[in-house]
């Protein structure tokens, strides 16, 4: 049986939970989106406005190098988060985002979840705290990465 | 207390500063461990370095330790050439409790090892780093018993970049017999085209049945603690985590204390202990 958008955006982690009336708000923003290997989801400096839900496949999160082509920060699957950027001003893309193979996703018109969430205070906060909960789950991991764990003084 | 004298019979290079040795005893029978467990290998006239075995127990083959060039010992161990003799004293320590399908003859004491077949429900290994070498006899034991009974297996490591890796050809053969690898990268390169992030972001995705699952964690001490908080987080018995710790092993039997970690001497009482409890908070304590 297809599942409905809102059926799909409620199923996706980071808006587990919420309460239909909210998940539906959202859903009026998305639309399901499709990627071959190799397409951008986003490109560097261009406008950000868009969130996307992965549901299938990986995401490399890239930023090009003059003279080494793109070089991968890090990679995202199914369940993760891409763009976050249309969030806050002045709502530009820092990095490249590549499909590594085929990916699907919900895109979420970022302007209009803004909007909706400027609207409705508590659709704005509950979004604020699941998108703070992703940014500093990535913020540990670049963190930790910074650490170089396995570099050349460690034993293990 | 004496150094068995091993001939080293074969060495492969894992990375540029990472060997794996093959070790047969010039005189006497093999040194018996079980997966988990360390040896004292000595580089005679230069000193002792504690290193995992990396074979697995049931393996009739040379004795395999591999060694990370980080001190004067390692370094000398590293360097040692085919026809070389270095020393070897042990077994030591507590194992990972995963049994060998003929069964390792020795008691498995450890308390989520239900029975001799080992560990209930899936297991979730995660290595960082070089940490993959003393699970690596924990993982060829876990495979026979998947090849047996079908337990899952998922095998996830972390490396700093795709250069660093060890063991590709054992990943490719757990893969082909039905783990579940992962590996990720801290750094990309080149044609790399696999994951890159932190190991425990591997964990989320991952598949496995947090319910009655077992892990097996190995690496830098920051990694070890971050991937069992992750493996919490996701639904993982802290009691049924276990983790290889590591001080400075000197004497092996727990006579000069210089491994003494809180109440434990971990050359006797680890490597391998469960994360739960007291280790959990020991692993956090600051040195006084």
């Amino acid at each position: 049986m297809t599942k409905t958008l809102a059926e799909v955006v409620s199923a996706h982690p980071l808006l587990a939970g919420l309460p239909g009336q909210t998940v539906a708000t959202i859903a009026g923003c998305a639309q399901n989106v499709s990627f071959n290997p190799g397409d951008l989801l986003l490109a560097e400096s261009d406008p950000a406005n868009t969130l996307y839900l992965l549901r299938r496949g990986r995401v490399a999160i890239e930023v090009h190098s003059p003279g080494r082509g793109p070089i991968v920060i890090e990679t995202v699957d199914p369940g993760a988060v891409v763009g976050w950027s249309w969030l806050v001003p002045p709502y530009r893309w820092h990095f490249d985002a590549r499909a590594v193979g085929a990916v699907g996703a919900v895109a979420v018109d970022g302007a209009c979840l803004r909007e909706k969430a400027e609207a409705d205070p508590e659709l704005g906060y509950a979004l604020m705290k699941r998108m703070a909960g992703v940014l500093l789950e990535r913020l540990q991991m670049t963190r930790l990465r910074l650490l170089d764990l396995y570099g050349t003084n460690s034993a293990r | 207390m004496t150094p068995v004298p091993h001939r080293v019979v074969g060495r492969r290079d894992e990375t540029d500063d990472v060997v794996t040795l093959l070790l047969s005893p010039t005189v006497g029978g093999d040194l018996r461990s079980r997966s988990g467990q360390f040896n004292m290998l000595t580089a005679f006239g230069v000193g002792e370095a504690a290193i995992s075995v990396s074979s697995a127990p049931y393996d009739d083959g040379p004795l395999q330790h591999t060694v990370r060039d980080v001190g004067p010992v390692t370094h000398a161990l590293c360097l040692a050439r085919i026809g070389e003799v270095v020393g070897v004293r042990g077994p030591f320590g507590t194992d990972w409790g995963v049994a060998s399908p003929q069964g390792s003859g020795e008691p498995v004491d450890h308390e989520l090892s239900t029975d001799a077949s080992g560990p209930e429900g899936d297991v979730v290994v995660v290595a960082g780093g070089i940490g993959l070498a003393p699970l690596r006899g924990a993982v060829y034991e876990l495979m026979a018993r998947h090849s047996r009974t079908g337990g899952r297996v998922f095998v996830i490591v972390g490396a700093r970049d795709p250069s660093q890796i060890i063991f590709g050809n054992d990943l490719d053969v757990w893969a082909s017999e039905g783990a579940l690898v992962e590996v990720t990268v801290d750094v990309s390169t080149s044609g790399w085209t696999g994951h890159v992030g932190l190991v425990t972001s591997l964990l989320n995705n991952a598949g496995f049945d947090p319910v009655g699952a077992t892990a097996l964690v190995c690496g830098p001490e920051i990694m070890m603690r971050f991937t069992a908080r992750s493996l919490i987080d996701s639904g993982v018995d802290p009691r049924r985590i276990k983790v290889s710790l590591e001080r400075n092993m000197q004497c092996g039997v727990a006579w000069c204390g210089h491994c003494q970690l809180g109440p434990f001497l971990l050359c006797r009482d680890g490597p391998i202990l469960p994360y739960a409890g007291l280790v959990a908070h020991l692993l956090t304590e600051r040195e006084r």
